[in-house]
């Protein structure tokens, strides 16, 4: 069994996700280049869209990180680096988008429509419940008292069933 | 009334679904710029080999202007170009051309000499950096640029025929009334 998984293991570890930052766009400072690289998967590549710019491949993303990287040696401050980049393409470019007025509905929309939701079905299931209570208790007129050979019978079987056994 | 409930999650799915038919229709290709009634950012391109002065941010202020981001690797610049060519012929409004990413700037200079070189200034940007200032995505892109040096409009993919008679001349002409 071993002899086949770990081939496929091997693949797999291959296939692992390869990092599109190229030995020669690093920078030399390690602080500087582990910045680099948390900046860059912040921002969206512009080409492929769906990938941030470290893992992109897009030659315009190739060159946006370089970009980062110059903004950083030129001594920006990480979120100078972004506004940089927003400067150009928008907001767009945030994988994670901005908290202000022109995006409250996506931050808050989910959770609006979870309390409606809930408040939807509180309404539907108590609007269901009371009736059925009602109607149920409402329907059957209250029985009869017992008869006094009813009660005789009764008082027999609750006796009985205090341990005498069958009754029958 | 009271039936009326009922009808909410309708109109929700309805609203929703409207929505969704929206974005099926649109690109999501196309970025909005943002770029647009900023000013052209400051730049100076390289010099293409024989073609004279290269393109600066300067030379786009004076007179409405088109900046056009062309490269002889991309494919809709091919289809794009004969109306470039022609829009060019009719001296309605000078083109400026920024070459994008060559790997060599012969390849441009060939490129222009097969396709036809409708530029006034043209400059070759290797490593992106105007491209980014102007928040290009892809070529082509072209970007009409007010006498003010202010961006007004950006037509990302190939100028047609439709798009230079509908949007882009009407556009320039609007520009150049003196407010």
């Amino acid at each position: 069994m071993t002899r086949f998984l770990i081939p496929i293991f091997a693949v797999m570890l291959a296939a692992a996700p390869v990092h599109a930052v190229e030995p020669d766009e690093m920078l030399a400072n390690p602080v500087l280049e582990t910045r680099a690289r948390e900046i860059s998967k912040e921002l969206r590549c512009v080409v492929c869209q769906n990938e941030n710019i470290d893992e992109s491949n897009a030659e315009l993303a190739r060159d946006l990180r370089l970009v980062v990287r110059d903004r950083l040696v030129a001594g920006d401050a990480d979120d100078q680096v972004i506004k940089y980049v927003v400067d150009r393409y928008g907001d767009y470019v945030l994988l994670r988008p901005p908290f202000k007025a022109s995006t409250y509905i996506l931050w808050f929309g989910p959770g609006v429509f979870a309390l409606l939701a809930a408040f939807g079905g509180w309404r539907f299931y108590r609007a269901r419940a009371v009736p059925m209570v009602a109607a149920a208790v409402s329907a059957e007129p209250p029985p009869p008292p017992l008869s006094a050979e009813e009660k005789r019978r009764l008082d027999k079987l609750l006796k009985d069933s205090d341990g005498a056994g069958d009754p029958a | 009334m009271k039936k009326l409930i009922y009808l909410v999650p309708v109109i929700v799915l309805a609203v929703i679904a409207s929505m969704f038919m929206v974005g099926l229709g649109r690109d999501p290709k196309i970025v909005p710029s943002v770029l647009i009634d900023r000013p052209v950012p400051e730049f100076a391109l390289e010099a293409l080999p024989d073609r004279g002065r290269p393109l600066s941010s300067t030379d786009l202020k004076g007179e409405v202007t088109l900046v056009n981001i062309f490269g002889s690797w991309c494919v809709a610049c091919i289809a794009e170009h004969p109306v470039l060519v022609a829009i060019g012929k009719t001296g309605e409004v000078p083109i400026h051309g920024i070459a994008w990413r060559e790997k060599d700037p012969r390849d441009a200079m060939r490129w222009l000499g097969r396709h036809g070189d409708p530029y006034d200034l043209v400059g070759h940007d290797a490593d992106s950096r105007v491209a980014i200032d102007f928040g290009v995505t892809g070529a082509p892109e072209t970007f009409v640029v007010d006498a003010g040096g202010v961006i007004r409009y950006k037509h990302i993919g190939p100028v047609t025929p439709e798009v230079w008679e509908n949007t882009l001349k009407p556009l320039i002409a609007q520009l150049r009334k003196p407010s």
